[in-house]
């Protein structure tokens, strides 16, 4: 894997309270072909907090994509989402819904809400596997990212 | 032979405590679902669990699709025959609100899952070291069936 | 995994060059997904209000939106899809030659579900629509359309 001057990781903030989960995920990206800088959250608060640059946070990068779990304790996915979108400088980030939830009104609260997509997480860890890997597959090799300009 | 009946809705956790109880007791039947409704017809052996085997004992986490895994735990605890199965909380929440629901539930207690990997594996050994080994579990009687 | 149904998808495309690639692309990745095709802005916001002769127009799962276009430029069209309640669930991939940085960026501030730059070669093409069809097709979990009487 050749990394040129100019290809900068790409930073992907998984907001995921499951540890196994979060293994899973970390693996998948880890043998995507692109850099990627993999930052967690594990509930909606501390999400924020890192988004917002808040506290221990306040040196955090800003995310390119960010992946959300919705049931999550303290603040859930659902609340996450309905800040950033709100919000005029996160509302840009890609945002794709990661969950095991496949409640209609889970996936149609979710796109009201604006995430840019609704993945339901497979209940075998193969084929979660499989799914972090299209993920990759399209939104880091594919889709162009808006570019995140560093708050100096 | 034991088994441990797992309600466990993330497929990563599902994996890392299937290995954990691996390592740590390969006699173990560990069986899994992965929402509130299915783990009802598992216990229940409705359906296409009909020739489900009866658990020893129960890991069950709160935050679970189509049924929540405190009305499980109340189902559970609220069957004469269920109830003397014990069922242990295994969740990623720590709010005192879960803590005390589940125990005025009767959950045999209340585990939160440890964000560090080797924290998880060393927990579900202890689980496995205490329940399943020290612990003197009811004899489970299987009604009629071998 | 998608909940096993024929996709609809409406592309929003000027070039009947893009629409004929688009077409040929979609029918050797999904043949039995269903390609509906509106030259400009104004015609395709026809067809997502099933307004005039769109009165039966299918509510798509998908659209594909290119950005430059006659009469109503993708942008204007995007933002009405993405201002109207009943529309803005649709997601909507911009799909377009340009990959300037200020045209994605406007495009997400607009809320577009994501932003793909259209390859030059045939071969290309047809497999980014086998990436768009896989994705957004088999993987991601689509709202449910509610179909207008």
């Amino acid at each position: 894997m050749k990394s040129t001057e100019d290809e900068m990781p790409i930073v992907v903030l998984l907001v995921e309270d499951s540890p196994g989960d979060v293994r899973l995920t970390q693996e998948a990206f880890r043998d995507s072909g692109k850099p990627v800088s993999l930052h967690l959250a594990a509930d909606g608060i501390e999400a924020m907090a890192f988004l917002r640059q808040e506290g221990t946070y306040a040196n955090a990068p800003r995310p390119d994509l960010i992946l959300l779990d919705l049931n999550m304790p303290r603040m859930d996915g659902r609340e996450v989402l309905a800040l950033i979108k709100k919000d005029p400088s996160l509302k840009i980030i890609p945002t794709i819904i990661l969950t095991t939830s496949e409640a209609e009104a889970d996936i149609m609260i979710s796109y009201q809400l604006q995430a840019n997509c609704y993945l339901r997480k497979p209940a075998h860890w193969d084929a979660f596997d499989n799914l972090v890997r299209s993920i990759n597959a399209f939104w880091l090799a594919r889709a162009k990212l808006p570019q995140q300009r560093q708050v100096v | 032979m034991r088994t441990v009946l797992l309600i466990e809705d993330s497929p990563g956790d599902v994996r890392l405590t299937l290995e954990a109880f691996r390592e740590a007791d390969k006699s173990i039947d560990l069986r899994v679902v992965a929402d509130g409704v299915e783990a009802m017809t598992f216990l229940k052996r409705e359906g296409v669990h009909a020739d489900a085997p009866r658990p020893d004992f129960i890991l069950l986490d709160l935050n679970l699709p189509k049924m929540d895994g405190r009305e499980v735990l109340a189902h559970i605890k609220e069957d004469e025959d269920l109830k003397t199965i014990p069922t242990v909380i295994l969740t990623t929440s720590d709010a005192e609100a879960d803590i005390l629901t589940s125990y005025q539930l009767q959950a045999n207690c209340y585990l939160s899952k440890p964000v560090q990997l080797e924290e998880f594996e060393g927990l579900v050994k202890s689980i496995n070291d205490f329940w399943l080994t020290k612990v003197k579990l009811p004899q489970q009687t299987h009604g009629g069936r071998t | 995994m998608n909940r096993n149904r024929i996709n609809t998808v409406l592309l929003i495309e000027d070039s009947p060059g893009d629409v004929r690639l688009t077409r040929e692309a979609f029918r050797q990745v999904d043949g039995a997904m269903r390609l509906h095709v509106a030259g400009d802005g104004v015609e395709a916001i026809g067809f997502l209000r099933q307004q005039g002769i769109h009165a039966h127009a299918p509510r798509p799962d998908l659209i594909l939106l290119d950005l430059n276009m006659p009469r109503m430029d993708g942008r204007q069209v995007l933002a009405e899809i993405k201002g109207d309640e009943g529309l803005k669930t649709i997601p909507t991939v911009i799909l377009t030659t340009s990959d300037a940085d200020v045209d994605v960026e406007a495009v997400y501030l607009l809320q577009a579900n994501c932003y793909l730059t259209k390859p030059v070669e045939f071969e290309a093409f047809e497999s980014l629509v086998q990436n768009i069809s896989e994705f957004w097709l088999k993987n991601v979990s689509l709202p449910r359309q509610i179909r207008s009487a």
